[in-house]
């Protein structure tokens, strides 16, 4: 049975340690170069924190794990994270 | 983001499992049509449990609502669907997502593919349309197992016109009588109904994993672009 969401359900989680939208960000997968948003990475919400991975390969993108106050974010599966917002002023 | 707190004003059975919340959320400020919230229930003891729900309502629309299937072991559906009551109270934060996310300045056809509660943030697209009075086509393609289960029935085909265009398809049941389609979404539904790829479309699909798998490859497989396919999808665990 499926079991699994999507990106988009960690948006509200995500949203307390980024200041921007993160889901809308474009993840490139550091074990397979897969590249999609973070809203359409598979996201398991059940785990001690939140786990997003790919959904070409299944590595681990992306963990979050709170604690009162403390936040650990481990990005270590994503090579790079494109991010589109208005240019810097100046 | 701040937790805010939603009280019912109004709950109205969709289907046997769905029902829809009608919320007054002071401060709440305001959404784009196909975002989220999370919602969190605190237990006298405590124990929280928090599950991310799609808004029903468009943005323009003078309460949120939240319609909301029960899954029977879930820790969050059962008391929304069967406790919750007018002027009972919970908390939510939102909205969140901007990915699943349709714009009225848009003028690109639109096709949305739902399957069981995965039509409820295209239900807020669809009313986008009607209000925004959009020139794009849009057309809901809704998948449901048997006629009583088909969410918003009667309301979204009020809703069709020149510009709103509406398929359903029956997958497990139909009455004699049904004349809509029957069975699963697939290429040759799509191919049907759908648009062609040359329309350039946006194709939003929002349902159980499976399902939302399933429509986006026959779509790649017609030949969108992999782009223009936006998804969202839940499992049980979204209780």
């Amino acid at each position: 049975m499926d079991t699994t969401l999507d990106g988009n359900a960690a948006a509200g989680a995500l949203g307390d340690v980024f200041a921007f939208d993160v889901t809308m960000a474009m993840t490139t997968c550091a074990t397979c170069g897969d590249r999609r948003p973070v809203a359409e990475l598979r996201a398991y919400m059940d785990a001690p924190g939140i786990i997003l991975r790919c959904a070409s390969c299944s590595a681990t993108q992306l963990r979050l794990v709170r604690a009162g106050d403390r936040a650990w974010l481990d990005l270590r599966g994503i090579q790079v994270l494109e991010i589109h917002g208005p240019a810097p002023a100046g | 983001m701040r937790w805010l707190v939603a009280t019912v004003a109004e709950t109205i059975p969709e289907t046997a499992r769905a029902v829809t919340l009608r919320l007054d959320v002071p401060d709440w400020p305001g959404h784009r049509a196909g975002q989220h919230v999370d919602v969190r229930l605190t237990a006298d003891d405590g124990y929280q449990a928090q599950r991310s729900y799609s808004i029903a309502s468009p943005p323009d629309s003078e309460r949120l609502e939240l319609t909301v299937e029960r899954i029977d072991d879930g820790e969050v559906s059962p008391y929304l669907t069967t406790v919750a009551d007018v002027g009972d109270q919970f908390e939510l934060r939102g909205p969140v997502g901007g990915w699943f996310v349709w714009d009225a300045a848009d003028d690109a056809p639109v096709l949305l593919v739902g399957g069981g509660s995965g039509v409820v943030p295209l239900r807020a697209m669809l009313h986008h349309h009607a209000a925004s009075g959009s020139t794009a086509a849009m057309h809901l393609v809704q998948s449901a197992r048997t006629l009583g289960d088909v969410i918003y029935r009667q309301e979204l085909e009020a809703l069709v016109g020149p510009r709103r265009a509406l398929t359903v398809t029956l997958t497990r049941e139909s009455p004699p009588d049904w004349g809509g389609h029957r069975g699963r979404v697939d290429a040759g539904l799509l191919a049907e109904v759908g648009w062609p790829p040359s329309a350039q479309p946006h194709c939003y699909v929002c349902g159980p994993t499976g399902f939302v798998e399933t429509v986006a490859d026959a779509l790649v497989e017609l030949g969108h672009e992999p782009r223009r396919i936006r998804t969202e999808r839940f499992g049980p665990t979204g209780g």
